[in-house]
């Protein structure tokens, strides 16, 4: 399916006390099933309140998203969401964070044995099984957010939602995770809409790097496609005349082009 | 007042917390000044901290200190004063109350036991009577901003009155002693309830009720799984408040409307004037409401997830 999810003319107009606030307008975009794409650009550009679009956080004030040949009208369980600060809910153990999700989802379906598996394989897939009964205030910031991707991954979303997930982390850290969310992403072939403003995490994990320009009224500015072939190897690229050019692509778009938000 | 004890207490853990290193560090650096050698300075350190007893023997050597202070103090008070009972003479007096505290000889002459549990009993069933109310109605206000601003300026204006105040209204209503005391903590204890609830209900993070939203709960769900557990600090701080100003509160309101009751006995000894028995009293009062305290904390330290 060449538009798994379908963005279309779409447009964010957010009334403050200052008045209207045009944060977004003609947004159209296409995913594919099973792609990764990154949305990066300056800080309070209108990422977030993009992502929040499609996850059905927000009801856009124009044009509308089609996903899986549905109306996004709302939130749901269909998109998993990854938030930035994780939001576990601190009274519940790991297990019962990825639990309240797989229950909800499969819960009328399944029998309780189904559900716990469900979510032990969650906790496996993300490293986690040796913490299951830890509460996330015992987990150092890495293994809050994996447990915030297992959660969104256990309910098998259509399209997974990332917003900056790593942003929190120290450089070692996000690298292994990465590496890691490559790995998943292999796994499971989820379709990924994934927030940042990291432009080695942008072109390393992504189909396709979304730059958006400067609010307000931001819009996409260019689309780049990043050819690397796959499985890919962090330390392998790092010497790799076509990332470094496709790197410096989004650099240049990032610190030329929309120079101005950077001040 | 509460709050002010409250501070204090604060105040007091927080100097208890302060780790040992924290203390001893301030002093370092003005010996390596002094002895201008730091191996020296380091060997000193070293010393020190061999030297040093344990936090909790050193904490519990402090306290008991603090109290010998204050029976000593007590005592020099006593021996001026001339019609103020010293320590001594209020021992051999609690020995000899604290030897029978349930008897029972009338309705206007019970043990020390007695009297504490039916004050104990009026603040139980008034606090009691305040969260089934309190509690649903701040998690209401804290919902619904309109009502909210509807109750904001009764509960301003009823929540600075003196509980006491609201003790004929209760007597006119109820025409017997008891249920008004109890109808007097009832007063008291609602607007903590209350109030905390309601800021509990609107500081619940965003973050959660997006996860919420994400997954579609149910409303019970949302309830159970998000709204109760991220208020339930916030209604145990309710409770603490509560409940301290409730202790505060029912010895007065016991003066006043007399029946059984540690209020009441000290009025009454105070009439019989037995002062013995009155220190005796206010250190009951004072060990329950310590008491009472410490078993919130310890409740409030469960069901935080700082
Ligand atoms: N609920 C809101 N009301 C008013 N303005 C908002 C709201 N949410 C976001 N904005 C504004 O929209 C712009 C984009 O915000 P956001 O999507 O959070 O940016 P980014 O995630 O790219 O940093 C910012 O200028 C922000 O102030
Ligand atoms: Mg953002």
């Amino acid at each position: 399916m060449d538009n798994f999810l379908q963005i279309e003319s779409v447009g964010m107009t957010f009334d403050t006390k200052k008045g209207e606030f045009v944060a977004l307008t003609g947004i159209n975009l296409a995913v594919r099933k099973g792609e990764f794409v990154s949305l990066i650009g300056h800080s309070g550009c209108g990422k977030s309140t993009l992502l929040n679009l499609v996850a059905g956080l927000l009801t856009p004030t124009d044009g509308g998203m089609i996903l899986a040949g549905r109306e996004i009208d709302g939130p749901g369980p269909d998109r998993g969401v990854v938030f930035q600060n994780h939001s576990l809910l601190p009274w519940l153990s790991c297990f019962e964070n990825v639990y309240l999700a797989v229950e909800r989802v499969f819960g009328a379906a399944e029998p309780k044995s189904m559900l716990r598996e469900r979510t032990h394989a969650a906790l496996k897939l993300v490293g986690l099984s040796h913490a299951t009964d830890k509460k996330p205030q015992e987990l150092s910031g890495g293994m809050k957010q994996r447990v915030g991707i297992a959660r969104a991954l256990a309910i098998e979303p259509k399209v997974l939602l990332l917003d900056e997930p790593f942003g929190a982390l120290d450089a070692l850290t996000r690298a292994s995770l990465q590496d890691e969310l490559i790995r998943i992403v292999a796994e499971t072939g989820a379709t990924v809409l994934m927030v940042t403003h990291d432009v080695d995490e942008a072109v390393l994990l992504s189909d396709r790097v979304v730059m958006m320009t400067n609010g307000p009224a931001a819009t996409i500015g260019e689309i780049l496609e990043v050819d690397l072939p796959r499985p890919r190897e962090r330390l392998a690229l790092a010497a790799n005349a076509r990332y470094i050019h496709l790197r410096t692509r989004v650099l240049e778009f990032l610190y030329q082009k929309q120079f101005k938000a950077a001040a | 007042m509460t709050s002010l004890a409250i501070a204090n207490r604060d105040a007091l853990t927080l100097v208890n917390s302060l780790p040992p290193r924290a203390v001893s560090h301030p002093a370092a650096p003005a010996l390596a000044a002094s002895a201008a050698s730091a191996e020296h300075a380091a060997r000193a350190a070293t010393r020190q901290r061999r030297a040093r007893a344990p936090e909790w023997v050193r904490e519990i050597t402090a306290y008991a200190l603090g109290l010998v202070i204050f029976v000593l103090i007590w005592a020099v008070v006593a021996s001026i004063s001339g019609s103020i009972p010293g320590p001594a003479k209020v021992w051999v007096a609690a020995v000899n109350i604290f030897s029978d505290p349930f008897y029972q000889k009338g309705p206007n002459d019970q043990g020390i036991g007695w009297n504490v549990l039916s004050s104990l009993k009026r603040v139980g069933i008034g606090f009691g009577m305040a969260a089934l109310v309190g509690i649903p109605l701040g998690f209401i206000l804290g919902r619904f901003k309109f009502l909210s601003d509807m109750a904001a300026p009764i509960i301003s204006l009823l929540r600075p009155v003196s509980p006491l105040a609201w003790l004929p209204i209760g007597l006119l209503l109820f025409k017997a002693a008891n249920p008004a005391a109890i109808y007097v903590i009832f007063i008291c204890s609602l607007w903590p309830m209350i109030i905390n609830t309601a800021v509990g209900v609107q500081q619940v993070p965003q973050d959660y009720l997006n996860v919420a939203r994400v997954l579609k709960l149910s409303e019970w769900k949302v309830f159970t799984t998000i709204l109760f557990p991220a208020v339930l600090p916030f209604m145990i701080t309710g409770i603490r408040l509560s409940i301290g100003v409730a202790w505060l509160v029912i010895v007065a309101a016991e003066m006043l409307t007399g029946g059984v009751g540690i209020g009441f006995w000290v009025w009454d000894e105070w009439n019989n004037l037995k002062v013995d028995h009155i220190i005796i009293a206010i250190i009951t009062i004072g060990t329950v409401g310590w008491l009472l305290e410490q078993a919130l904390v310890l409740l409030a330290k469960k069901f935080s997830y700082a």
